[in-house]
């Protein structure tokens, strides 16, 4: 009977020890010291959302203010998730990743209806931020805010100095276009690389050699190649009238197209018609160094006394221009591309550096409308000295405002 | 009417692009994209232009025996073979079409491909024989062009041991002031150029690209 007590009162015993190392382990287990001294951090505070501006719609600007315990008090903050949803009582998704060292979050899905993550205007949304800490099940959620809705604007506010230059540039334009209609002597300066063009053709004339007209690597929408058509045109006419020959390789089809008209109008104009063909403006290839090839094949079998490369020009600018030189040709250059102009400048006799390959156009005509253009275009760089002259000095003087208004954003 | 109406659609369209641009707006974003696409339609029409260009000019230069008309035949056979392999699908229907196709993927790997990259290439060699030109020291500028280009050259070379720190502090100085001021000049009057440009052609100023100055 006693072993039998003894027994039980063992069992019993051991029974408690067991269990009361259990509800130990389990302790242990549920709670280590690590999460027990992690305390909740304050959630983000001062919580704002409200349509991103001067955009397309569908997205939306979320601001806070950091949580107490980010760097400072409990120091046990590390980032901030963003929380969606449509309605306040949830569910709530989260818009962004783990966003460091930030207090704001830009909230933009896509634009149509039917992709992935579609964001519609003007549907009420609501937002929170979760301060995070470095266990993933200790945050802290800040207030919920909104409805907020996004929608696109009609003005973009950024680019309200571009509007303004716009609009003085050409208030500047018409104001002097109207003045040189009324017979104003406008000055222009003499341009070497354009007044070399009659001796060019005149000198492929007296060898009795072709020229070679390159508009460039540009489309017929690059305002450089536009230019070009200008310059095409009055050589082509001089051309016609001297009864040289013009070959005109074209890199792109659309500026083949409209090069052909430029030149058959030419031919027209000069009372030679009859000499214009087609084939002398002809489509090479839109492959940059296969185009540099075909052109320099014409530079080596047909030996044109005259290159003019006028346009848009990337890498292929020196190597065309440097078989040019030992095809003995006299050659002149003008592009806007700033990179290319030092190759130009040391292979070709004359080059028309960035805007003279604009003012080609006003220079050659002398006509009031495009030489006032021109005008409007030196008081507007003597303008942009003055506005830079002037933020210079502000900035010295610690105002950035000023500054700040010319920089464009969107 | 026949210049009238290319000059009123290039003012219409010329000043709604501008608008365009100050309009942030999705429908806005639209309209810009509406017309890129029309870019794209007309390019590939032009496109039909420029191949039936290219034909006709190599054909008579083969019909006509022109100077070197052999290249004619090349450019043709180049032109056509890479034409029908993208057309492939006539003959294979299993073999992948356009771009990826087989024959046109290798001609393009193996011929194409190389034949560009020697014509790049050739760019060092002229840039040597550029350089050699524009360096020489025949006026007071060509002088300080040639300076300036030993000093920006000799910045990272080893050999210049102690004066080599000072080189490279003054071909810096030499990029970031004076040759960067230069630019800068350049880029403003490119710029104002463009937009004069721009305006005299949506003003109907500029026609030169009407085919009449």
């Amino acid at each position: 009977m006693k072993l039998k007590i003894v027994v039980v009162l063992t069992m019993l015993f051991m029974g408690v020890w067991a269990m009361a190392s259990a509800q130990e382990s389990l302790e242990t287990i549920a709670a280590p010291d690590s999460i027990q001294a992690a305390p909740l951090p304050e959630p983000a505070k001062e919580l704002s959302a409200k349509d991103a501006p001067d955009d397309h719609g569908h997205a939306i600007d979320v601001t806070w203010a950091k949580s107490p315990d980010d760097g400072e008090r409990l120091k046990n903050v590390i980032g901030y998730i963003v929380y969606r949803a449509a309605n306040p009582d949830g569910p709530f998704e989260a818009r962004s990743g783990l966003l460091l060292g930030t207090t704001s979050y830009t909230d933009a899905g896509a634009l149509n209806e039917g992709e992935n993550d579609f964001m519609p205007d003007y549907q009420d949304y609501y937002y929170r931020v979760r301060a995070m800490t470095q266990d993933s099940t200790v945050f802290a959620d800040s207030d919920i805010f909104g409805p907020v809705q996004s929608y696109g604007q009609w003005y973009d506010k950024g680019k309200t100095a571009v509007l303004l230059l716009v609009a003085g540039f050409l208030f500047l334009t018409i104001f002097f276009i109207s003045k040189a209609r009324g017979g104003a002597e406008l000055y222009v300066r003499r341009l070497a690389g354009i007044e070399a063009v009659d001796e060019a053709i005149g000198r492929a004339t007296e060898m009795g050699k072709p020229i070679l007209y390159v508009l460039g690597l540009g489309t017929a929408a690059d305002i450089a190649t536009i230019a070009s058509y200008t310059i095409l045109g009055r050589v082509a006419k001089k051309v016609a009238e001297y009864q040289t020959g013009l070959i005109v390789p074209c890199y792109d089809p659309i500026v083949m197209t409209v090069a052909q008209e430029t030149v058959r109008t030419a031919y027209l104009d000069a009372g030679r018609p009859d000499a214009f063909n087609q084939d002398m403006v002809y489509f090479v290839t839109n492959q940059q160094f296969a185009y540099v090839a075909g052109v320099n094949g014409v530079m080596l079998r047909e030996r044109p006394a005259t290159n003019l490369y006028m346009g848009k020009f990337y890498a292929e600018s020196l190597i065309l221009a440097e078989t040019g030189v030992v095809a003995g040709s006299i050659q002149i250059s003008g592009t806007d591309e700033i990179s290319q102009i030092p190759f130009f400048v040391v292979a070709c006799d004359y080059t028309l550096i960035g805007e003279e390959l604009y003012a080609a156009s006003a220079y050659l005509g002398k006509e009031p409308l495009l030489l006032g253009s021109l005008k409007a275009q030196d008081y507007a760089k003597a303008g942009v000295i003055i506005l830079a002259v002037i933020g210079f000095i502000s900035l010295m003087l610690g105002y950035h405002d000023f500054v700040d208004f010319f920089h464009v954003t969107g | 009417m026949k210049r009238q109406l290319p000059l009123m659609l290039v003012f219409v369209f010329g000043f709604a692009m501008i608008i365009q641009y100050f309009i942030p707006h999705q429908a806005s974003e639209w309209v810009n994209a509406f017309f890129m696409d029309w870019m794209m339609i007309i390019g590939v029409f032009a496109l039909a232009l420029g191949i039936w260009s290219l034909t006709k000019v190599s054909w008579d230069k083969v019909k006509y025996k022109k100077s070197n008309w052999q290249y004619a035949i090349v450019t043709l056979a180049g032109l056509f073979l890479m034409i029908f392999f993208g057309f492939d699908y006539f003959r294979h229907f299993s073999t992948p079409v356009g771009s990826n196709n087989y024959m046109y993927v290798k001609f393009y790997q193996h011929i194409v491909i190389p034949i560009q990259s020697t014509m790049f290439s050739l760019l060092a060699f002229f840039i040597a024989s550029a350089a050699y030109r524009a360096f020489r020291a025949r006026s007071l500028l060509a002088t300080l062009l040639l300076i300036a280009a030993l000093v920006i050259m000799l910045r990272f070379n080893p050999l210049l041991g102690p004066l080599q720190p000072i080189m490279e502090d003054f071909s810096v100085w030499l990029l970031n002031v004076p040759n960067l001021a230069a630019k800068r000049a350049i880029v403003i009057g490119v710029g104002l150029g463009m937009v004069a440009t721009a305006l005299k052609v949506i003003l109907g100023i500029e026609r030169a690209y009407l085919g009449k100055d």
